[in-house]
């Protein structure tokens, strides 16, 4: 699992490589909470396209990092995930709270 | 329709790094059936979410071992997923969309919903101290329609 990271414009794209499951879920809180701290940016972009997998502790993580980002009035889109991964996102309501937006 | 029916049955210890690894041999056992890739990806997932569970909730991260079974018949892949661990106190309550034990781990709680949603049949056997046993059905090799 990697986590990949640029920013253009204020805007934090975060790309998830792999599968995220149970046993990369901590690395990966702490990784993306280190760059959330680190970056300049007003809005983040998990782009998905490359996240061969992902069950509901994946969904676990996204949600605790939203619970930050909107605390800080930062929005966050998630963009082109796979058909499960869609699935799952979907099914878990994410996309209420965070906009799909597809490039 | 295929009409191939077989099983096997692994036991693994209940660590998160055999989480790919479990899900990946159920997928390609149920290979036979010649089941979508949509529906490989839904057994992959429930099978992440029971696994999970056994590591998480059942030994709490702790050593223990899981059994896995898988049996095809026809055109469905039933799998049971069993742990020896803690157990669950109560069942329904655990079931519920949401509903995590533990939720300052930012755990979802989606675990149940997500079986329940990808696979046609779900059934929860435990008891407090007794283990959990997860029983989980899937009709494969068509479009079987997701209850989400």
């Amino acid at each position: 699992m990697k986590v990949l990271h640029t920013t253009s414009y204020n805007l934090l794209t975060i790309a998830l490589q792999g599968e995220l499951d149970e046993c990369c879920a901590k690395t990966v809180r702490s990784e993306l909470d280190s760059i959330f701290a680190t970056e300049n940016y007003n809005a983040v972009v998990f782009d998905l396209s490359m996240l061969e997998f992902m069950d509901s502790t994946g969904i676990g993580v996204l949600l605790g990092r939203y619970k930050t980002l909107a605390s800080q009035n930062r929005p966050v889109y998630i963009t082109s995930p796979n058909t499960n991964v869609d699935k799952v996102l979907k099914m878990s309501g994410i996309y209420s709270i965070m906009t799909r937006i597809d490039r | 329709m295929n009409n191939i029916n077989n099983s096997m049955t692994m036991r693994i210890k209940a660590l998160s790094v055999n989480e790919s690894f479990a899900r990946s041999a159920v997928a390609a056992f149920c290979v036979q059936l010649n089941p979508s890739i949509e529906e490989i990806g839904d057994i992959k997932i429930a099978v992440s979410e029971a696994v999970t569970n056994c590591i998480v909730h059942a030994y709490g991260y702790g050593e223990g071992e899981m059994s896995i079974t898988v049996e095809l018949y026809d055109n469905t892949v039933a799998i049971t997923i069993q742990d020896f661990g803690k157990g669950i106190e109560d069942v329904d309550k655990a079931m519920q969309p949401f509903y995590t034990s533990s939720p300052e781990d930012e755990r979802s709680g989606m675990g149940f919903t997500v079986m329940n949603a990808f696979m046609d049949k779900l059934e929860v056997i435990s008891e407090s101290g007794q283990g959990t046993s997860v029983y989980m059905e899937k009709i494969v090799g068509k479009e079987a329609e997701v209850k989400c």
